[in-house]
């Protein structure tokens, strides 16, 4: 249910985000989805690919600071009330998210989120038998 | 005008004169006193006997900046603690700062000189003087102070910060002069145009800046935007504090108080004294102090001197503007900055790579200083929240050991410039040479 999400550091330099995107492209590595938390003089990419470990392998040939973090991956329908239900069960059941982001995809709508316990989240989820993508599944989206 | 004409105005050979009898009578003072003082001179075999005229001076050996850290607290001290009236210090490379004891007589030296600025700017008992220079062991603020009073003028100890305060009682007391480093000078200037009080309310005419190096171009637009005469008052702790020279009406140069700070230009890398008009380092004799004389005292800062008399009258020896250090030593915002504290402070931060780069510029005349740290590889977080922790706990340890507060630069992995020797650590944008 756990699904690898790259993060690098990037100084808010020109160029930089498009140096990432074509070494990844040029090596095969698919983007599902990215989101890129920033201040005044750097950010942070957090990116979901096809295959998180050769992307990290990759990305650190060319010196980035890359950490893998565990993430889940809900899929909700696409429709009014639908995340807040679930997100209702998330703080009911005293999880913190740090940060989320989300995307759609022929899956309806796909909601990515670093709480703080992630084990705790997983299980709350799973018993309100809301959908968590498997990583198997994520990777080939 | 001129405080002390007698001095100010004296006859080279007489100044000659008196600053052998002092210089003298210092080196007598620091032998019988001053235990370092006196091994170095044994260590070069000499005896007070061997200085008789001020040519002499040359077999004397040098006081650096380090001496001072390393006799740190009291040991350059000449006299015994219970003449030792103040103490002032200044930031020092490793967190420990540099110390200098006054006893009374030097309290009354640092006024006598003092006065001779203030009254160089044509100020006296009639006038109201605020001085934004920081009060406290920074000898600005009550260096400036003392100045003030013994003129008879009427001192606003306002220290600095605290803008908006400055500007109502600037205008409410009337002040005709301000006190204060030039970028602090030009900051008020923007301040008080946004106070929207008219310029016409102010009493203000004259600024007695220094502790921060300035250029022709400053002044213009300190005298422009603040409308009044901007004058260079020159000053280091370990001689005295400001005071130590000051510019008169013309303009043209900083005159000495050679007769209290005998000065000479050497050769950075020889230490040969220079002939005269040569641009080189500026060394210092302080030739009536007690507390803490010091013998050939280097600068570091870059000058020439000239010896012709000025058109105010004066024969004071002038100084003319610093034109840089001949070590590593930035200033900014009239502190001093040594590249090396900031490499301790980032070396003890686990953290960060051992590698930095210091960036200072001068934006809008105020001093600009960023500091460049690259964060080892497994401390990197994907929380925005753990990096800007990060970032300001290494502003706040910097901030600790500087006395500035610096912006604080994360980079990429391996960005910064890898020792191979000597690795530029510095880019400083500024220039003081225009």
């Amino acid at each position: 249910m756990l699904i690898k999400q790259l993060s690098i550091f990037l100084e808010n330099k020109k160029g930089r985000f498009t140096e990432i995107a074509k070494i990844l492209g040029a090596a095969g590595i698919n983007m599902t989805a990215f989101t890129v938390a920033e201040n005044s003089d750097f950010g942070i990419l957090r990116l979901l690919v096809s295959d998180p470990e050769k992307a990290r392998d990759i990305l650190k040939e060319y010196r980035y600071a890359v950490t893998m973090t565990d993430v889940v991956c809900l899929q909700c329908p696409d429709e009014p009330g639908a995340l807040g239900k679930a997100m209702e069960i998330i703080t009911e059941a005293g999880i913190f998210i740090e940060y989320m982001y989300a995307f759609t995809s022929g899956k309806g709508a796909l909601i990515v989120l670093r709480p703080d316990n992630l084990e705790k989240c997983v299980d709350v989820l799973s018993k309100n038998k809301l959908i968590l993508l498997a990583a198997s599944e994520f990777y080939k989206l | 005008m001129i405080w002390n004409e007698t001095i100010e105005c004296m006859e080279r050979k007489d100044m000659r004169k008196l600053q052998e009898i002092r210089l003298k009578k210092t080196i007598e003072r620091v032998y019988h006193n001053c235990e370092p003082y006196r091994k170095r001179m044994q260590e070069a075999g000499i005896t007070p006997g061997d200085i008789n005229s001020l040519e002499d001076i040359t077999k004397l050996p040098f006081t650096s900046k380090k001496d001072l850290r390393d006799y740190y607290p009291f040991n350059l001290l000449s006299s015994p603690m219970s003449e030792i009236v103040r103490l002032h210090a200044s930031s020092g490379t490793t967190g420990k700062p540099i110390v200098v004891g006054y006893t009374r007589n030097d309290l009354n030296i640092w006024n006598e000189v003092g006065a001779r600025c203030f009254t160089a700017y044509g100020l006296g008992k009639n006038d109201v003087v605020q001085v934004s220079y920081g009060y406290g062991l920074f000898t600005g603020g009550l260096g400036a102070h003392g100045a003030v009073e013994t003129i008879g003028g009427t001192v606003i100890p306002m220290s600095s910060g605290n803008t908006e305060k400055q500007i109502m009682l600037m205008h409410d007391f009337g002040a005709v002069a301000l006190a204060c480093t030039p970028s602090y000078a030009l900051f008020l200037a923007d301040i008080l145009k946004e106070s929207g009080i008219p310029r016409e309310e102010f009493k203000l005419r004259v600024g007695a800046f220094g502790a921060e190096p300035w250029t022709e171009a400053m002044r213009i637009e300190i005298q422009e935007k603040l409308g009044i005469k901007a004058y260079d008052i020159y000053g280091l702790t370990e001689i005295i504090g400001p005071g130590v020279g000051y510019e008169c009406e013309c303009q043209n140069g900083t005159h000495l108080c050679e007769d209290h700070f005998y000065p000479e230009i050497i050769d950075p890398e020889t230490g040969e004294v220079l002939p005269e008009g040569s641009m080189g380092e500026l060394v210092f004799t302080t030739i009536t102090k007690e507390g803490m004389p010091l013998v050939r005292f280097r600068t570091r800062d870059l000058t020439s001197l000239n010896y012709e008399k000025c058109s105010c009258g004066r024969t004071a020896v002038r100084m003319g503007r610093i034109l840089g250090r001949s070590d590593d030593m930035l200033i900014i915002r009239g502190v001093n900055v040594f590249p090396s504290q900031v490499e301790s402070v980032i070396c003890e931060i686990p953290e960060l790579e051992p590698h930095y780069m210091l960036i200072v510029d001068r934006i809008n005349n105020l001093d600009i200083f960023e500091v460049q740290v690259e964060v080892k590889e497994d401390f990197y977080s994907d929380e925005m929240n753990r990096m800007l922790q990060l970032k300001k706990r290494i502003q706040h340890r910097l901030q600790g050991v500087l006395g500035i507060n610096p912006d604080v630069k994360l980079v990429e992995p391996r960005s910064l410039e890898r020792s191979q020797g000597k690795a530029k650590r510095v880019i400083d944008k500024r220039s003081f040479k225009s």
